[in-house]
């Protein structure tokens, strides 16, 4: 590692409007990856990954996204930023590479997955989504604390069922006991939960269209978007909650 | 091979450098090149393709490399160093259990053995393990430019898919030890995918199992238009025929030590003749079903075993099912059931084992292919590599290669958990930007832990390096607010560069690499200048001496501050003081030290003495990592300024 420390962000945040190229000097647009006059590759800048994708800044980010059209645009910029193709061009040229490519390489892994994009968005429209952050997942192991979770109230009775039977299920490990019952009550806990999942993920998306459509409509109210938010920031707490649930109960099956 | 002649008549280099793929193996390594469309392994001297990874130091001190190194197992095994690709980028706690089977003799147990690169003991000469990988690069290095007749300076060199962070940088110093500019790591089994997708040219979902000589690994690819995406790898970097050789031995000692009543387990020899004769046996254990373990004992008595081919099977079966668990992770990761992977591709010398063929099979329910010679597909894939590096031909143009990190990243954070950063399975280049702040009041200097792995705790994950942020302007507790943002290159290696955001100061870097060698080191150690000549090899003995010298004595003054060193008693030391200054005198250029046996003999003399004190340090380390905690407590490098002991306070997460 010790030779490779020192690489430093080129100082090169994008002004509004156009920049001129670095090479050429031809105006370029602020988020372009490439000069359309020289073809070069432009300092990197420091933008969102929906921008970055050129779907979008605030506040017209859509949640739909044709994915295979992802894909496509992922392959080509891959094919034009990747680091083997500025095998032999200037250092800073390489440097923006390895930059870009990076940025090319983490927007297109949280974009692609459903939850990771919504939780993405979420975070830019100023929302902490404090029950998934790593940071509550730290705070709540270094103080040895349960996490604060609060437990969706149409699950209190299922959960509180179902922590009683995980207790029993690794008591009766613990004495070497075996009771097949417990492990198939688990068993259908388990595919209820995953049902729930699945639902929750249908949720989410008629909640996509709902955002879509209110950033698109124009004069609609701050408060309509704010609605559709917290939808999503409920939704999600929910399914983290059940997602953990059904993480617990394979351990306790030995999945 | 092209025409670029005037060139090379006037100067004797090729207009276009040509750019060689290398396979630095456990076992054999390679070097080979696309001739047109083509790629092709380059033979040495002796016509062969394959290199074997051996290297010994003769009588005179020059290395021997490759086939010539081999019979030095055996004649003289105190001289000669195999499979060292297992101690790459590894501390010496990491390497205990490495040490009951191969013949590597570390240096002297003494204090310099701790903390810095382990160091092989090769006649009378130490070297570490990227220094010996360095001789075998130049041996390729060699092989190549008398093929061309041209010097050869850059090179693709392939590694296993799932070495970490220390075990990439060992494999990168080694290169430019041996006068190489490595381009690009290409991970083994992607370089195979390459070799194969050359001729193929078909899209779909793509499965590289490749067992080698001492490391398995994994990849799941999808092809698409001449894209080669990884999307999941998985794997184990100790796991090869070199265990399968082991097993077999430990056996043959065994039964060595009942029937006969001799005990060989610490006769050098006697073990490299036995190891060469169940290699023998495992090779022909593929072709027919039974075989015989032959040898002749010191003393000439012969010992001979028969095996078949089902005995062999049942013994191996735990080493082979080893595999088993990769396989499966990688699919799980991939998203993937067996029946949506349309090939499955063998790679590595031990999958002509028929049993580990079967397992394939068992694994992903489909006969897998070996059209390509499995010991020369990593090289040949390396050879596109180099190639699409070297702005690509006809043949590779479409072809491009998007790989991901195999183990997650993370940092320390409070309670010696580690917060990951980057998630394993991610394509790379990859990065993340994190936040931190101080604790103490007028802290300038901020210690990071950065590791790699998937468990959840510090303690059980690779330690890759600390950094010293330092140079923070003097605020309240929580004020600063220090961007770090982690880069993974294309390489699988880890870059840093850190901001403090509210002073708008770029915060200075240390890095210690947890196992690896400094800049300096790999500078000092740089084979190209000191080719040969008998002046130079001096100069460089002296050099070498003069920087174990200065080694030991740093090591020696950080365990002053060991608690350890209170447990020795007055005499102890004051001899160690003595021999400290004697040493910290002589190897100064400016007296006589023309010597470099002098400066050996006096920092032997200070090793020796401090040997009982490395001893109670090592005693202390292993019992606080039993413990739990980390080796060394980031306080102690803290430098001036106030410190607390956990100075790190992850203040936000932050994604930019």
């Amino acid at each position: 590692m010790a030779t490779e420390t020192n690489i430093r962000t080129g100082n090169s945040v994008a002004t509004e409007g156009a920049n001129l190229c670095w090479s050429c000097n031809a105006a370029v647009a602020a988020n372009a990856h490439f000069c359309p006059n020289c073809g070069k590759v432009q300092p990197t800048t420091q933008i969102d990954y929906f921008e970055f994708f050129n779907l979008g800044g605030a506040p017209t980010r859509k949640l739909n996204i044709d994915l295979s059209a992802l894909e496509r645009e992922f392959y080509r910029l891959s094919r034009k930023l990747h680091p083997d193709v500025f095998a032999r061009a200037s250092a800073k040229e390489q440097l923006w590479s390895l930059e870009k490519s990076s940025q090319l390489n983490d927007a297109y892994r949280t974009l692609k997955d459903p939850i990771a994009r919504t939780q993405y968005l979420l975070e830019l429209e100023g929302v902490k989504l404090e029950e998934q952050s790593s940071d509550a997942t730290h705070a709540a192991r270094t103080s040895g604390e349960q996490k604060k979770q609060v437990v969706p109230p149409e699950l209190l009775e299922e959960v509180f069922e179902l922590n009683m039977q995980l207790q029993e299920l690794r008591m009766n490990k613990e004495m070497g006991e075996d009771d097949p019952s417990i492990a198939s009550d688990l068993q259908q806990a388990k595919h209820r939960f995953e049902k729930m999942m699945t639902e929750a993920m249908s949720e989410l998306k008629t909640y996509w269209d709902e955002w879509d459509a209110v950033i698109c409509t124009p004069g609609s109210s701050e408060a309509g978007r704010i609605k559709v938010r917290d939808k999503m920031v409920g939704l999600l707490n929910r399914r983290s909650y059940i997602r953990n649930l059904v993480r617990d109960v394979n351990e306790a099956l030995g999945n | 091979m092209s025409k670029s002649g005037i060139q090379i008549e006037s100067n004797g280099a090729s207009a276009v450098e040509r750019v060689v793929g290398i396979d630095l193996g456990t076992t054999n390594s390679l070097v080979a090149f696309m001739e047109g469309e083509t790629p092709v392994v380059i033979p040495g001297e002796d016509g062969l393709n394959l290199v074997p990874s051996v290297v010994a130091i003769a009588e005179n001190g020059e290395p021997v490399i490759g086939n010539a190194a081999r019979k030095n197992l055996i004649e003289t095994p105190e001289r000669a160093v195999y499979s060292v690709k297992r101690l790459m980028g590894r501390g010496v706690e990491d390497v205990q259990d490495e040490l009951r089977y191969f013949p590597f003799k570390l240096a002297e147990s003494g204090l310099a053995s701790l903390g810095g690169p382990l160091r092989i003991q090769l006649g009378d000469n130490t070297f570490t393990p990227p220094e010996i990988s360095a001789f075998i690069l130049r041996q390729l290095k060699r092989n190549a430019e008398r093929y061309f007749g041209a010097p050869v300076t850059k090179t693709v060199i392939t590694v296993p898919a799932y070495f970490n962070d220390a075990q990439r940088q060992a494999t990168k110093d080694a290169g430019r030890i041996a006068g190489l500019e490595v381009l690009r790591l290409v991970n083994e089994p992607t370089a195979a995918s390459l070799a194969y997708g050359l001729d193929k040219k078909r899209d779909g979902i793509v499965a590289v199992y490749d067992l080698g000589g001492g490391t398995f690994d994994i990849s799941i690819l999808k092809l698409h238009e001449g894209i080669f995406e990884v999307i999941a790898t998985n794997g184990d970097t100790h796991l090869g025929g070199d265990d399968i050789d082991n097993l077999l031995i430990g056996i043959a000692l065994d039964d060595i030590a009942g029937d006969m009543k001799v005990d060989l387990r610490r006769n050098g020899e006697a073990v490299q003749a036995i190891r060469k004769a169940v290699i023998d046996a495992k090779i022909a254990l593929s072709s027919s079903d039974s075989t015989t373990i032959q040898v002749t004992l010191p003393g000439g008595q012969p010992y001979a075993r028969e095996i078949t081919r089902a005995q062999f099977e049942t013994l191996i079966e735990p080493i082979v099912q080893r595999t088993a668990g990769p396989a499966k992770q990688a699919l799980a990761d991939a998203g993937l059931t067996p029946e949506q992977i349309n090939e499955v591709v063998l790679v590595g010398g031990s999958t002509r084992i028929p049993r580990v063929r079967a397992l394939v099979k068992e694994l992903f329910k489909r006969e897998p292919h070996s059209e390509l010679n499995p010991d020369e597909v990593v090289a040949l894939g390396a050879a596109v590599q180099a190639n699409i590096l070297s702005g690509g031909s006809k043949a590779t143009q479409d072809m491009l290669l998007l790989d991901v990190t195999p183990l997650s990243l993370g940092i320390e954070a409070l309670g010696g958990v580690v917060a990951k950063i980057i998630h394993r399975n991610s394509t790379i280049p990859a990065s993340a930007t994190e936040h931190f702040t101080t604790g103490v009041e007028g802290q300038t200097n901020v210690a990071i832990h950065v590791l790699q792995g998937e468990r959840e705790l510090a303690k059980d994950c690779r330690s890759l390096a600390r950094f010293d942020l330092k140079g923070i302007p003097p605020m309240a507790a929580g004020m600063p607010r220090i961007e770090v943002k982690l880069l993974i290159d294309a390489n699988g290696i880890l870059n840093v560069t850190a901001r403090e955001q509210r002073s708008g100061r770029e915060a200075e870097i240390e890095v210690k690499p947890t196992y690896g060698l400094t800049d300096e080191q790999v500078e000092s150690m740089i084979m190209d200048s000191f080719d040969h000549a008998e002046d130079d090899f001096r100069e460089r003995q002296l050099i070498e001496a003069r920087n174990e010298a200065e080694n030991m004595l740093a090591a020696l003054e950080k365990s002053k501050k060991n608690p350890a060193w209170a447990v020795l008693s007055a005499d102890e030391k004051k001899r160690i003081d003595e021999l400290e200054h004697k040493l910290a005198d002589i190897k100064c250029p400016q007296h006589n030290a023309t010597d470099y046996k002098a400066i050996q003999a006096a920092t032997e003399a200070l090793n020796k003495a401090t040997t009982r004190l490395a001893e109670l340090m090592m005693d202390s380390a292993v019992s606080s990592a039993l413990h739990g905690q980390t080796m060394e407590g980031a306080d102690e490098k803290m430098g001036q300024g106030p410190a607390a002991p956990h100075p790190i306070a992850p203040a936000e997460f932050s994604k930019r």
